[in-house]
């Protein structure tokens, strides 16, 4: 060996030990930090959610001294989010201590172990009881544990502008009773108040969830019994006639030019232009959309727009042919759940008990316009007199329905969307729509399916 | 002295690029051999306790998926139109005008064309959906010209991101050609105008010839970069309205991330390295060949 060859040698090692330590990366090893992962909106004057974890970090580091609150905002159209947090669950060093999970997906993510099972903790928390049993069950895996504390809940409806609905001789109390009830004033809107949008329904894969839910399903929940999923036989339904004819009606809908333009259809910023330009800009006359909508035109909202308490009318859906209970609403919400890989999933848990001391479960439901899933909350005078309409849509509680909670779910979620778009662009028509989607479904349900 | 590199001495000078070769073979081979391994799994990102080996059935779905087919058609379209047609020749067509224009007429056109490139992806395709859409700057100015109103976002998605593309890339192929014709002697151009051939025949029999590879050069780097363009596209249509502009990249991540299919996605991934690959080859054997 030369003189030199130990020198290289040495220097050769700690290079490669330097490149590769140096990937290692820094998890959040440190322990009095709770890292809480959450969704914010693309449009970044919507700020609600991040004002209100600020506005509780601020309590829980004053409660609990030395310790720290890390916001991990992941600012993204829902889709995204939901791919990016699953992501960030898959190791631990890129998990957070606290994710904010949809219920539609808390299933899924159960099923792939991402979840840290919260039962040890809720049992001695005297609170829970308070929570509404459909919510706790929302939150709740096929092994019978409880993985998520709901924040809320939310029902839909149509929203109506009564001055459009004037303009259109239509009357302010609007009570359509049967689908065509609510195609005859659209309609009317359209002949009468040209240049209006007469009704949305989203459709499309642009929207994402929001096409399957209060789009689609709003239809589809009005045309019969566990018209998406039976639950007595535990299998997907397909072929339906209530599935090719709440398709029917997008079509009607699309073809008859009553919505709006199909790229804005497909648009995958449709959710926000339809709360914060097209209801306040008065170009719409009647949504068919969810209970958060008035969040957005607060104070603190997006949109600020105060004329919207006299402007906007609510009335329910109605279900296809008016047959009882005469209405329609889905229910979903979200939860807040500990990764299976979080640090400090202690930490974590008394983030969640301060999120849900009584007052500031009420603030969140008047900062959210969540309808509460807790008895307490839902009793407050605070909460009760925050918003015109949060009457309204507690009272559509009773007759609400919830997805299907299992792990497949969103991929059936994905495959309406799908169907939706194809008839909302008149790529097909609804009953090829209606095959395309029966053949994805038995994919997808690996052959678990029922014919009605 | 070469004969004394021999046993120890020749393992020796392979040493210091030690860290190198740990280093890719860590983050290069390490990911790619994930990937394959991947592929040939039905692991989901969400909804599914275990993932196991399915052998080839990600890839007997993907022939058998029309979406697929579909993806793989447009993807052709798009590196047709934007690429090879548009961007490459383009490229040339403003190299070679930009050689005879003045020096302010190249500075600006030069600095303009390398804006658009310098762009970040996402940048680039948030300006031409706001320039394709309905109420967007096209529509207006074609209002201002008195001509009917556009709507390919939606109507012809796949020619709209593709102009994009040609929008965003052939800053590149300009420069690549810039260089190639200085290259070209002065000499054998003048000496041909004295033999009295065309502008026509000059660039047909002088100038393509001798700047075969670059052309050559040019062709593959934007024919693999297009391949892979997925920003663009996401940002300006998602692959919307109903596959009307999903291209490869654009399925894959559809697949592997929203409808979680993570092993199928990315067994459309090594089929896309495969059409890459073969472009390669086809360019490759074109390099190839002396004149």
């Amino acid at each position: 060996m030369r003189p030199t060859a130990p020198l290289i040698l040495s220097l050769t090692a700690a290079l490669t030990a330097g490149t590769l330590a140096a990937c290692g990366g820094s998890g959040s090893g440190d322990k009095n930090t709770v890292e809480i992962a959450f969704h914010k909106e693309t449009d970044n004057k919507v700020t609600f959610r991040d004002d209100y974890l600020k506005f509780v970090a601020e309590k829980f580091e004053k409660k609990y001294a030395g310790k720290k609150v890390k916001l991990v905002p992941i600012q993204a159209p829902q889709q995204d989010y939901y791919s990016k947090i699953q992501q960030m669950m898959r190791s631990p060093k890129t998990a957070p201590d606290l994710v904010y999970e949809d219920t539609f997906l808390i299933n899924s993510d159960i099923e792939s172990g991402y979840l840290r099972p919260l039962d040890g903790y809720l049992k001695d928390w005297k609170d829970w009881d308070r929570f509404q049993p459909a919510a706790r069950q929302a939150a709740s895996g096929a092994d019978g544990k409880t993985y998520g504390v709901p924040d809320g809940t939310d029902t839909r409806g149509l929203w109506f502008n009564r001055k459009i609905f004037k303009r259109a001789g239509l009357p302010a109390d609007w009570t359509p009773r049967t689908w065509e009830d609510v195609l005859e004033a659209a309609r009317r809107i359209k002949k009468e108040v040209p240049g209006v949008i007469p009704l949305n329904v989203f459709a499309g894969k642009g929207a994402g969830e929001a096409t399957a839910m209060q789009g689609f399903e709003m239809l589809l929940y009005g045309t019969g019994k566990d018209p998406l999923y039976d639950t007595r036989s535990k299998k997907w339904v397909q072929g339906s006639k209530g599935f090719r004819d709440s398709l029917a009606f997008l079509d009607t809908l699309y073809r008859e030019k009553l919505g709006p333009e199909p790229e804005q259809v497909v648009d995958p910023n449709v959710t926000t232009k339809v709360v914060t330009q097209l209801l306040p800009e008065g170009k719409l006359a009647i949504a068919l959309d969810g209970s958060w909508l008035s969040q957005n035109w607060i104070k603190t909202g997006g949109k600020p727009w105060p004329q919207w308490r006299k402007t906007m009318g609510l009335t329910p859906m109605p279900t296809q042919h008016g047959s009882p209970p005469g209405e329609v609403s889905m229910s979903g919400g979200w939860a807040w759940s500990i990764p299976a890989k979080a640090g400090n999933p202690d930490l974590a848990w008394k983030m969640i008990q301060t999120m849900q001391t009584r007052e500031n479960a009420v603030e969140w439901c008047i900062r959210g316009s969540q309808v509460a899933v807790r008895s307490d909350v839902a009793e407050d005078a605070r909460y009760r007199t925050s918003m015109p309409g949060i009457d309204f849509f507690t009272e559509r509680v009773e007759h609400t329905h919830y997805r299907p909670a299992l792990p497949v779910y969103p991929q059936v979620s994905t495959a309406i969307t799908e169907a939706t778009e194809a008839v909302a662009t008149g790529d097909s028509s609804p009953k090829d729509a209606a095959k395309a989607y029966d053949e994805q479904l038995s994919g997808i349900a690996d052959g678990a399916v029922t014919r009605k | 002295m070469s004969a004394a590199v021999t046993g120890p001495r020749r393992r020796l000078r392979w040493l210091p690029l030690a860290p190198a070769t740990v280093v890719l073979l860590l983050f290069l081979a390490g990911p790619i051999g994930y990937c394959v391994y991947i592929a040939f799994t039905d692991l989901q990102l969400t909804g599914q306790e275990s993932a196991s080996f399915v052998g080839f059935d990600n890839f007997t779905r993907a022939f058998g998926d029309e979406n697929f087919r579909n993806a793989v058609v447009l993807t052709l379209v798009f590196t047709l139109v934007s690429s090879i047609v548009g961007q490459n020749t383009l490229g040339l067509a403003l190299a070679a005008l930009m050689k005879r224009a003045s020096r302010t007429a190249r500075t600006v056109t030069g600095a303009l064309v390398i804006t658009a490139w310098v762009l970040p992806e996402i940048v680039a395709g948030f300006l031409l959906y706001t320039f394709f859409s309905r109420d967007g700057q096209l529509n207006a100015i074609l209002a201002w010209l008195q001509l009917p109103e556009q709507n390919w976002l939606f109507t012809l998605p796949i020619l709209a991101v593709s102009f994009a593309n040609v929008w965003r890339g052939t800053a590149f192929s300009m420069l690549v050609y810039s260089a190639a014709l200085d290259d070209i002697p002065r000499e054998v151009t003048e000496s041909a105008q004295v033999d009295g051939a065309s502008g026509f025949q000059r660039l047909w029999y002088i100038t393509l010839p001798m700047i075969r590879r670059s052309i050559g050069t040019n062709l593959m780097l934007n024919t693999l970069q297009t391949l892979s363009v997925f920003g663009l596209i996401w940002a300006m249509t998602k692959g919307g309205p109903a596959h009307r502009s999903e291209t490869l990249p654009v399925f894959m991540y559809d697949q592997a991330f929203n409808k979680s299919l993570i092993g199928y996605g990315t067994a459309v991934a090594l089929l896309l390295l495969l059409v890459g690959a073969l472009f390669s080859v086809v360019y490759l054997r074109l390099l190839r060949e002396e004149v």
